[in-house]
């Protein structure tokens, strides 16, 4: 009796489960056709099963409202698809989720459109670069950005191009710079409104750098915004002679938006040539600043330059992450910027004032600030260390900001110097524009040092050359509330979520699961390759995923069963 | 002077009195002058001058001028040692098209130094004497080939130098023998490791991340140690082993035979 009780209610049950998967299967089905309109990214905070934009929202937060995963059961976390990226080098896209549908690219310009639940690919679209092509640092692409029916992807060809998102086919292909000119594009496109936003590479090449807008729906340029001002523009005398035309200031990193203030804010690159400033003299601007742009229009609202006139190349290409806080007592529309050049900013984004600066990591380029955080300069001697060292002691990684814990979060290198060396150099179009060289300071002659990524498994240069702490920072003080070191340099962004998660990466192949309140390692695994992006979060059919791409692989987590 | 880091904490202390040593290097005591092992600069200046009167003329201001030649870079078609060198100078090749040079003393072993110096006036120039003589002391007064193994031969616990030659500069070599302190690169640092099971582990590493530590140990044994795991975990800053006892000219011909050593053989 009791057999062939739990018999029928097994069967109901399994017929239950059958009618709920038809029911779910057809909602996703409706979902993934679904357009995602400017409100449904403006709003992304209401879908926390989706990640809408390259940084989860437009205030950059990458702070997720998904709670499935906490701190209790996150050592259940399992392994549940991955996949394999077919192409070698540093794989740097961020994906993004609409409705159980990832986007994410693969080098050099590879679009796929991939379930979400199983990993396996709908759709791949594959666009070859214009063999003229030409990047510092490898065939990058950080990733797409959705708007309406349409995913829309940057080259390093220097072309915008917008894809029927459900087939993969090209809508349209604008032209955003020269190619010849060395101008390429491997950021993520942010989309708003009407238009998709886009800033162009190449600070190593004398570029003159540009965030330019495109119409969504046709390709048609909107407007387009130097970071160099041209004759007769206020900044342009931060310039001398013709320096301004291929004076670098790029823009390589996604940039942020706060609709209240209709503004658009962009992290500005590195002046060139690279480390020789006194061929270039001036503050440079707005090379290494952030700039304030009216999205309709283009036009400079306001600027903070952080590193005036840098022979250091700290391009200030970092997200601005945005919050509106309780700042130490005061309402604030604030930024929060950790900088390549060694100093953690929040600024007040209505205005660009500059509300705290402190170091974060050993800092000799500079003895200080001054009230309006402008940078008091100490030169290294020719042949002595600068810290920090070109990398930087953060660069493009993103960070992430929780609001339930206040703080802010993010890799940087300590312990880690280069010696720089300048030239003249004159400027020929389309070719690396550098000024001169730097190498890493390093314990003993020939010992190997820390490269621009990694490639060996084996550590031979260790934590002596420099190594990655994950720094949480308290907005109100600029300080440092805990770290979490570890023996390699990392170059990996941040996630936290409502269940006080921290989770992140590092170069030496670890996924790392933290407590975001104090610190404390939860959970840890050794994914084998380097992770040089952030990890995101979503749901689908009520299962919330983690992924994160290490080496060559898109691994994606979720808990046991 | 040792070193201490247990688990993932390292103290900013250490990684600090790391950089000071390299930046203080200069001022290190040492057993043996490096001088003794060394042209003057004195020296390379007057081979500067020899040089740009007698040989830039065929040689070039580079020195690569003559094919399969580059004097700035070491690459000779036969000669090895200084004493090569010199006897190619003052007895001429290939029937007079190098011509033999009839030099002053200071002149001589002032190009030599100027060659050395990789055609740099302000660069070092390192003595580099006879590899054969350098082989016999490597196995024998030297006492290397008691810890190092080169092609095949000799034990694992120290670095195997078959390819030391193409992965060190001569001046990287000469300061590994006169003061090793300074020249010991940080993953051949000496580890000295304590487990929970009370085992003491003495070797050198060969990878390390953030959890875990790969070494090879006094037993040429791999082992592979999670650092919660650990007791202790030290690092000496000190090397293995102290300056050579060899004479300045014994060096220059062990420098001689590591350089032979490009990990082809
Ligand atoms: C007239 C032209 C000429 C001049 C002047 C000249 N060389 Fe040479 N040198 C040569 C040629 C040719 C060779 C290659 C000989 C051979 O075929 O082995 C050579 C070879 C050498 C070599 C390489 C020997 C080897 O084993 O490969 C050295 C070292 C050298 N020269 C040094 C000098 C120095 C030092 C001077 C100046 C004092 C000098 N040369 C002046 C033409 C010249
Ligand atoms: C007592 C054992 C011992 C003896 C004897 C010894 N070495 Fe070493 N050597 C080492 C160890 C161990 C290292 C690694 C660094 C350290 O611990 O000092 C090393 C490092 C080196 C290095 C640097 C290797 C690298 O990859 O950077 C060179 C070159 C070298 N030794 C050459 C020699 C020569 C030449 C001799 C003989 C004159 C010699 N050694 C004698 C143990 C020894």
């Amino acid at each position: 009796m009791n057999t062939l009780n739990t018999g029928i209610a097994k069967l109901v049950k399994s017929a239950l489960k059958g009618c709920l998967a038809l029911l779910l299967a057809g909602q996703s089905l409706y979902l993934a056709n679904a357009q995602v309109p400017y409100d449904r990214i403006l709003n992304a905070a209401d879908e926390p099963q989706n990640w809408l934009t390259y940084n989860g929202g437009y205030m950059s937060q990458r702070y997720s409202l998904l709670d499935q995963i906490n701190q209790d059961n996150v050592g259940d976390l399992e392994l549940k698809w991955v996949l394999q990226n077919q192409v070698f080098g540093a794989w740097q896209s961020n994906p993004i989720v609409v409705d159980g549908i990832m986007y994410v690219t693969e080098r050099p310009n590879s679009v796929m459109a991939v379930d979400a639940i199983t990993g396996r690919v709908f759709w791949k679209y594959v666009h070859t670069p214009d063999e003229r092509a030409r990047v510092c640092c490898g065939a990058n692409n950080r990733g797409v950005a959705v708007l309406d029916d349409r995913v829309f992807m940057g080259t390093l060809d220097a072309r915008l191009i917008a894809l029927d998102r459900i087939n993969g086919e090209v809508l349209w292909d604008a032209e955003v710079g020269d190619v010849a000119l060395a101008n390429s594009v491997t950021m993520a496109p942010l989309a708003v409104k009407d238009k998709v936003l886009v800033g162009i590479g190449g600070g190593e090449f004398g570029i003159r750098g540009y965030v330019a807008a495109y119409y969504a729906d046709t390709g048609e340029q909107a407007w387009k915004t130097y970071t160099i001002p041209g004759p007769g523009e206020p900044g342009h005398d931060s310039w001398q002679d013709d320096d301004w035309m291929h004076g670098g200031a790029p823009v390589w990193i996604t940039g942020s938006f706060d609709a209240e203030q209709n503004q658009v804010y962009w992290g500005v690159g590195n002046p060139g040539p690279d480390w020789n400033n006194e061929q270039r003299p001036g503050d440079n601007l707005y090379s290494d600043s952030v700039i304030a742009l009216d999205v309709d229009t283009g036009e400079l609202e306001w600027y903070f330059q952080f590193t005036p006139n840098d022979p250091y190349d700290y391009d200030a290409v970092q997200v601005p992450v945005l919050a509106d806080l309780n700042w130490n007592g005061m309402p604030k529309k604030v930024m929060m910027w950790a900088n390549r050049n060694g100093y953690f900013y929040v600024l007040d984004r209505t205005s660009g004032e500059c509300l705290v600066a402190k170091p974060y990591v050993r800092v000799n380029w500079s003895s200080g600030l001054d009230e309006n955080c402008r940078p008091i300069i100490t030169p290294q001697p020719d042949g002595m260390p600068t810290y920090p060292g070109n990398q930087g002691g953060t660069n493009w990684y993103p960070p992430s900001f929780s609001p339930r814990t206040g703080l802010f979060y993010f890799s940087a290198w300590e312990d880690y110097a280069t010696i720089y060396r300048s030239e003249e150099q004159e400027y020929t179009p389309g070719r690396a524009f550098l000024g001169g060289g730097f190498s890493v300071l390093a314990p003993a002659p020939d010992a190997p040092t820390i490269g621009i990524g990694r490639t060996n498994p084996v550590n031979n240069w260790t934590d002596e050359v420099g190594h990655a702490s994950l720094k949480a920072m308290d907005p109100n003080t600029g300080e440092e509330v805990w770290e979490f070191e570890q023996y390699d340099v990392s170059d990996s962004g941040m996630l936290t979520t409502v269940t006080d998660l921290l989770i992140t990466g590092g170069r030496e192949g670890y996924f790392h699961v933290l407590d975001a309140k104090s610190g404390e390692l939860l959970y840890h695994k050794n994914l084998g390759g380097q992770i040089v992006m952030a990890p995101v979060t979503y749901m689908v059919d009520g299962v919330q995923y983690v992924s994160i791409i290490s080496g060559n692989s898109l691994f994606t987590f979720a808990l046991k069963g | 002077m040792s070193k201490q880091i247990r688990g993932l904490r390292r103290s900013r202390i250490r990684l600090f009195s790391v950089i000071v040593t390299l930046t203080a290097l200069p001022c290190l005591s040492q057993a043996q002058e490096i001088g003794d092992h060394q042209y003057t600069s004195e020296a390379i200046q007057a081979g500067l001058r020899v040089y740009s009167r007698e040989c830039a003329l065929c040689h070039g201001p580079q020195g690569d001028l003559v094919s399969g030649i580059n004097l700035a870079r070491g690459e000779f078609r036969s000669a090895q040692s200084d004493d090569d060198l010199r006897s190619v100078i003052t007895e001429g090749r290939a029937q007079g098209q190098m011509p033999a040079f009839d030099l002053r003393e200071s002149e001589l072993s002032g190009v030599i130094a100027y060659i050395r110096a990789g055609l740099d006036p302000d660069g070092i120039a390192i003595r580099i004497g006879d590899a054969v003589r350098g082989l016999a002391l490597f196995q024998g007064k030297g006492e290397c080939a008691s810890c190092h193994r080169v092609n095949g031969v000799g034990p694992r616990t120290a670095p195997d130098l078959s390819a030391i030659g193409v992965e060190r500069s001569p001046a990287n070599l000469q300061l590994n023998l006169v003061d090793p302190a300074a020249a010991i690169l940080p993953i051949n640092r000496p580890v000295r490791i304590v487990t929970r099971n009370e085992e003491t582990i003495i070797g050198r590493r060969l990878n390390e991340d953030t959890y875990t530590v790969q070494l090879i140990d006094s037993n040429e044994r791999l082992r592979s140690l999670i650092k919660a795991d650990l007791v202790t975990y030290e690092i000496s800053e000190a090397p293995s082993k102290g300056p050579t006892n060899l004479t300045p000219a014994e060096v220059a011909d062990v420098i001689a035979y590591l350089l032979t050593l490009d990990g082809e053989s």
